[in-house]
């Protein structure tokens, strides 16, 4: 039995899987949800590397370099919008961020 | 079975239950942990595939770099966890549900549509391989031929990214006595020093004169 492109795939498929229920589970805990995100970026790119090496192109590789790089600077303003938050706020419960609810 | 076969399903496993750990785990700086164990498996995995140059970023870039500031963050907020933990379990059942549809629904597609193997893949290869093939080195020649304008932006999303979270935390404390350097340079002589004009003496009143010659005789 020797591996397939569906096995990476199927590896994929399940750790986003995963994240989405991080994110229904950790409703109220935002660092949490921002690691869940993480999770199901890296779930995406093992499919491009997947696919990059089963198909034989380099391209797919290259699309995980600049989803590395968003993700990266998404995670830095993420968590500086947090300590912004829990600077004013002193918590970080996302049921309590309704400031713009009007 | 061979070998690869063998180190994918470990390197699966193992990556699969530090997920499950990452979002069921009660402490965030557990979570974190096992975030980082979840993307050096992730790293070994695409080892397997070849991919050596986004193996090792991946294990430089968010093991070093991101992971270390979630364990910053983390730790620098003091949280009350059982707060947060309220409703965990409550919406678990629907979260599972809801997941094990999602992956069922992914697997079965691409299980049945991507049968895809290594001979198969070998023998479309358009280039033969060859031994001295550089994965790192073919990255870069594509990097800053074909895509170096997007190459460019993402540098530029870096530099916004940087500038972005400097000025969100950013805060003059009120407390603390701080010295303005500029405003210490741009100092001028006469902001310090006023010179007044003063008349050498002056005429001296004349009640106040008898006054103090009456306190000098009573003496």
């Amino acid at each position: 039995m020797t591996l397939t492109l569906g096995h990476f795939l199927s590896l994929g498929a399940i750790l986003f899987a995963l994240s989405v229920i991080g994110i229904f589970l950790n409703r109220k805990n935002l660092i949490v949800l921002l690691m869940a995100i993480e999770l199901m970026l890296l779930a995406v790119n093992m499919n491009f590397v997947a696919f990059s090496y089963y198909l034989n192109d380099m391209r797919g590789q290259i699309f995980v370099f600049f989803i590395l790089t968003v993700a990266a600077a998404e995670s830095a303003i993420g968590l500086a919008i947090l300590v912004l938050l829990f600077r004013n706020k002193s918590n970080i419960n996302v049921d309590e961020l309704n400031a713009l609810k009007g | 079975m061979d070998v690869k076969t063998g180190l994918f399903y470990f390197f699966s496993a193992v990556l699969l239950f530090a997920g499950f750990r990452v979002i069921t785990s009660r402490n965030p700086v557990y979570a974190a942990l096992y975030l980082v164990l979840a993307f050096f498996q992730a790293a070994a995995i695409w080892i397997l595939l070849k991919a050596e140059f986004l193996a090792i970023a991946l294990v430089l870039v968010y093991v070093g770099a991101v992971m270390v500031l979630f364990l910053f963050v983390v730790m620098m907020l003091d949280i009350n966890i059982d707060s947060m933990r309220q409703g965990f379990w409550k919406h678990f059942p629907f979260a599972a549900a809801i997941g094990a549809l999602i992956a069922l629904e992914m697997a079965a597609v691409l299980m049945g549509g991507f049968r895809l193997t290594e001979e198969a893949r070998n023998s479309a290869a358009l280039v033969p391989v060859v031994p001295q093939f550089s994965n790192t080195k073919e990255l870069g020649k594509l990097l800053y031929t074909e895509y170096l304008y997007p190459l460019e932006i993402a540098a530029v999303i870096l530099l916004v990214a940087i500038v972005a979270a400097i000025a969100l935390t950013l805060r003059q404390r009120k407390d603390s006595k701080h010295a303005s350097p500029s405003d210490q340079v741009r100092v001028k002589a006469r902001d310090r020093v006023e010179i007044i004009k003063m008349k050498v003496t002056q005429p001296v009143q004349a009640e106040v004169a008898a006054a103090v010659v009456a306190s000098v005789e009573k003496k």
